[in-house]
């Protein structure tokens, strides 16, 4: 029997978990960032006073990179509050977590954990830990040189050795490094040549210094970018002459990425390209597929494409991008399958946000095509009719389909920092929180747990599983972004 | 002297117009506006608004524009800015420098914002400036009670205040976030769901360019009173009664009751204030089938009051509107004006009107800001 404060956890842990994946922090369409970081900041600070293992435990689900640091960050800034048995537990999940995370990422969560003053024996061995298992420390002493010199400062750990030690120290005073990308950084400072031979982001400083033209030092630095930097590129490199330099191939972009860089391109160059960029969203979707490809039976999609799915300045288009790729992902994912788009756009190529959004309409003509999923993306701010869209999802679950022929979840990609939770549609329909259309199956499977039917021990045993999960399979993610 | 002619008001204000669900932000509604067809030969003049569609109307011949009021462009054509004096029509593209404007003399930022062309410079309008000079020339009989320089000076000078919309707490952001509907041609705004403005174009693509302008408008104080200190506003959220519904149709059907429902509640409760108020209609220019005017309204105390300009066209249907609300205050000094008027600046006439005596209607006239009209006795 399930005690009502067991319920009310489940319920604040899924509210976590669903800002967790969306909140980054900066300024939405309807909120500022100053807004948005004082909501997530009462969010995390209350998981952590209520709720220790569960929200050390959510560091295991596909959350997001800000929230995963600040987690990580909070636990370790509260180490005397935890038990022995959960700061192992809690040790094991930071670890996995950190392996996880791109590097810069890490170094910025250790430059804040310096900042915050948080020195205690178990932050200096996980740094330690973090530390020795990256794969070329000479590597980070380059890219990412004063992250890796405050890590360790902080950590009082001695530079493996003595080179790397001057390097990060004393950088000038060696008139030769043995370590190869030491002494080609070195060279870089003279030699116009040797700056090619580094990453992007640390050659860019030297050639602004020595006054190498941009277009020359794009196609020439363009072997060195990481593929996302690339994928940034393919505007500048257009611009300047060089794009065949700086090529890259789209179909193996991460799908979400993929969907905002088409959407950054005028309508008119969409036409044009049309079949290069949907063979590429379609080739990038089916990968993410993978086996579950066709296996979703009739699958219905509502799409949100209204002005508000133009997001802010900081974060352009993203609610539009994840709609779009979720379109290209459930394409994949279905037998049989209808997107539809809030403004009544054919093509999801097109896409551009305008207009407002008649979700309970679409919604209407999306449950004609008697689907067995129905999939709504939105930022939930239904406002033509306001409020319709609810009522006929409850009048068609109370009605129409009581037996549940159709399965109906509600996608949103935007958190709503006055409700701390995403925008739900209505009481009936599961939301969930979405950040890269690439974790959508995971999140059906969590969305499960919000539509009321499971408890806190259900919830705890899921979370128990993917911490397993993480801890088995180390550094799988760590492919998706960073180095290439 | 301004001279009103009688109630010509057209029928409906909003003829052609259809009011689909309102947005809220805060304690603003914004009530959307959609025509069905877009005027198309009265655009906004080619400088605001340079799109391709213009171009082609031009051909035609048979195209007028109009210039909002103090919209700031190269007006003059020697390519100085300078911002529009009072609203205008022009008779298609062609025609050149017959805009009245104001020539502005810009501080260096200043002059940056222009760059944009969105800045609206001394924010007032036509219909404004035909309530200041509501019965300007002061007493028409010199009756003793009137003092010296209300009988040769007039009501100079006559001076009234408004916020700009910047200065309207939450109206700003409540425009940035509103989703323009497909066909949208004007906008009412309501702030703690009174009727603060209505603001109707001919055509989609102008009310794109002019919707962020609607901050650089005028409102009243009761206006800002009403958002700096009301609480947010509810939604009209939709309900459907879901007995008897056995089917998506009939559900579909319900649906779509909710919207006409909304629209007919809307169009004969919410707008009521402008749409049935009794007002006084001056033509100010006439060019091909549109027709400029003005209006103001009868000034009834402790109800909306709002004066507004218009064009119309030959049948009498609105293809561009913008009204302001006037505060109580406001609406108290156009009362007391128009009724003096009435009897001719007859104190005692005027306050037996009232079931008042004469002391009590100087007092008034005092607190009204008028004690400088009166001869000051001992």
């Amino acid at each position: 029997m399930e005690s009502y404060g067991d319920l009310v956890a489940a319920d604040d842990v899924l509210l976590f978990v669903n800002a967790a994946i969306t909140a980054t922090g900066q300024r939405e369409f309807h909120a500022d960032a100053g807004t948005q970081r004082l909501s997530l900041d009462f969010l995390h600070a209350y998981m952590l006073g209520n709720y220790r293992d569960l929200y050390a435990g959510v560091l295991a689900l596909d959350i997001n990179d800000h929230n995963a640091a600040l987690i990580v960050r909070r636990l370790l800034e509260t180490s005397a509050e935890a038990t022995v048995e959960q700061r192992r537990s809690e040790g094991r999940l930071i670890a996995g977590r950190l392996a996880l995370l791109p590097p810069q990422r890490v170094y910025g969560l250790f430059r804040a954990l310096r900042r915050a003053g948080v020195n205690n024996r178990r932050t200096r061995a996980l740094l330690r830990d973090w530390l020795a298992a990256r794969p070329d420390l000479a590597f980070d002493a380059v890219k990412y040189r004063s992250g890796l010199k405050q890590a360790l400062r902080h950590a009082h750990l001695a530079p493996g050795d003595g080179e790397l030690g001057t390097f990060l120290f004393a950088p000038l005073s060696r008139a030769h490094y043995d370590t190869p990308i030491l002494e080609t950084w070195r060279r870089a400072h003279y030699e116009q040549a040797a700056v090619y031979e580094l990453p992007y982001t640390v050659a860019e400083g030297f050639a602004a210094k020595h006054g190498i033209p941009r277009a020359v030092f794009l196609e020439r630095i363009a072997p060195r970018m990481t593929r996302l930097e690339a994928l940034r590129l393919q505007e500048t490199a257009e611009r300047r002459g060089v794009a065949e330099a700086v090529a890259v191939d789209l179909a193996r972009m991460p799908l979400t990425r993929l969907a905002g860089y088409v959407l950054s391109l005028p309508v008119a160059e969409r036409v044009e390209r049309r079949e290069e960029l949907t063979g590429a969203l379609r080739a990038a979707a089916a990968r993410v597929a993978g086996v579950h490809r066709g296996t979703w039976g009739r699958v219905t999609a509502v799409l949100d494409d209204s002005f508000s799915s133009y997001g802010s300045g900081v974060k352009r288009r993203r609610p539009l991008a994840v709609a779009v790729a979720c379109h290209y992902l459930l394409e994949a994912l279905a037998d049989r399958y209808a997107g539809l788009w809030t403004s009544g756009r054919r093509e999801a190529l097109l896409a551009h946000p305008v207009g407002p959004t008649p979700l309970g309409e679409r919604i209407l003509d999306a449950l004609e095509t008697a689907p067995d999923r129905l999939v709504i993306v939105s930022d939930g701010w239904d406002n033509a009719p306001p409020g319709l869209a609810a009522e006929v999802l409850r009048v068609w679950r109370t009605r129409i389909d009581p037996e549940r022929r159709t399965s109906v979840v509600h996608l949103n990609p935007v958190y709503d920092a006055d409700d701390f939770d995403v925008r739900r549609l209505a009481p009936s329909v599961p939301t969930a929180g979405v950040r890269d259309a690439e974790d959508l199956p995971a999140l059906v499977e969590i969305a499960q747990f919000a539509e009321g039917r499971t408890g806190l021990a259900e919830l705890t045993a899921y979370l128990d599983a993917r911490a397993e999960r993480l801890l088995a399979a180390p550094g799988q993610r760590t492919a998706a972004g960073g180095a290439r | 002297m301004t001279s009103y002619s009688e109630t010509h008001a057209p029928s409906g204000l909003f003829d052609g117009l259809r009011t689909r669900p309102s947005q809220v932000w805060g304690a603003v509604r914004l009530v959307p506006l959609v025509r069905a067809e877009p005027v198309e030969d009265l655009r906004l003049h080619p400088r605001i608004h340079p799109g391709p569609g213009v171009v082609d109307l031009g051909r035609k011949g048979s195209y007028c524009s109009y210039i909002p009021h103090s919209f700031v462009a190269e007006w003059t054509g020697d390519g100085t800015p300078a911002a529009a004096y009072g609203t205008q029509l022009a008779e298609g593209p062609a025609e050149q420098g017959s805009v009245a404007a104001v020539r502005l003399h810009f501080h260096r930022r200043m002059a940056r914002q222009e760059g944009r062309r969105r800045l609206r410079f001394l924010p007032l309008h036509l219909a404004l400036e035909g309530y200041l000079a509501l019965h300007f020339g002061g007493p028409t009989i010199a009756w003793e009670e009137w003092s010296r320089q209300a009988l040769s000076q007039g009501l100079s000078p006559r001076v009234e205040a408004a916020y700009l919309g910047l200065q309207v707490p939450g109206l700003a952001d409540a425009l940035s976030v509103f989703e323009i509907h497909p066909g949208q041609c004007g906008v009412l705004v309501y702030l703690a769901d009174a009727l603060a403005a209505a603001f109707v174009v001919p055509h989609p693509e102008d009310y794109r360019t002019l919707h962020p302008t609607l901050v650089q408008d005028l409102y009243g104080d009761l206006v800002h009173h009403y958002a700096t200190l009301m609480p947010p506003v509810p939604d009209f959220r939709a309900r459907i009664a879901d007995t008897g519904i056995r089917s998506l149709g009939e559900l579909r059907a319900a649906a779509a009751e909710q919207t006409d429902r909304w629209e007919e509640f809307h169009d004969t409760t919410m707008a009521a204030g402008l749409v049935e108020q009794e007002s006084n209609w001056q033509r100010v220019r006439r060019m091909g089938r549109f027709t400029l005017s003005r209006f103001l309204p009868e000034f009834r105390p402790k109800q909306d009051n709002h004066i507004g300009e218009a064009i119309l066209d030959e049948r009498g249907r609105t293809v561009y509107l913008k009204t302001f609300r006037l505060s109580e205050n406001q609406v108290r000094r156009g009362f007391l004006l128009s009724r003096l008027a009435a009897h001719d600046w007859h104190l005692a006439d005027t306050a037996t009107e009232f079931g008042i005596d004469d002391a009590a209607l100087a007092k008034r006239l005092e607190t009204a800001g008028f004690g400088h009209l009166l001869r000051q006795r001992r």
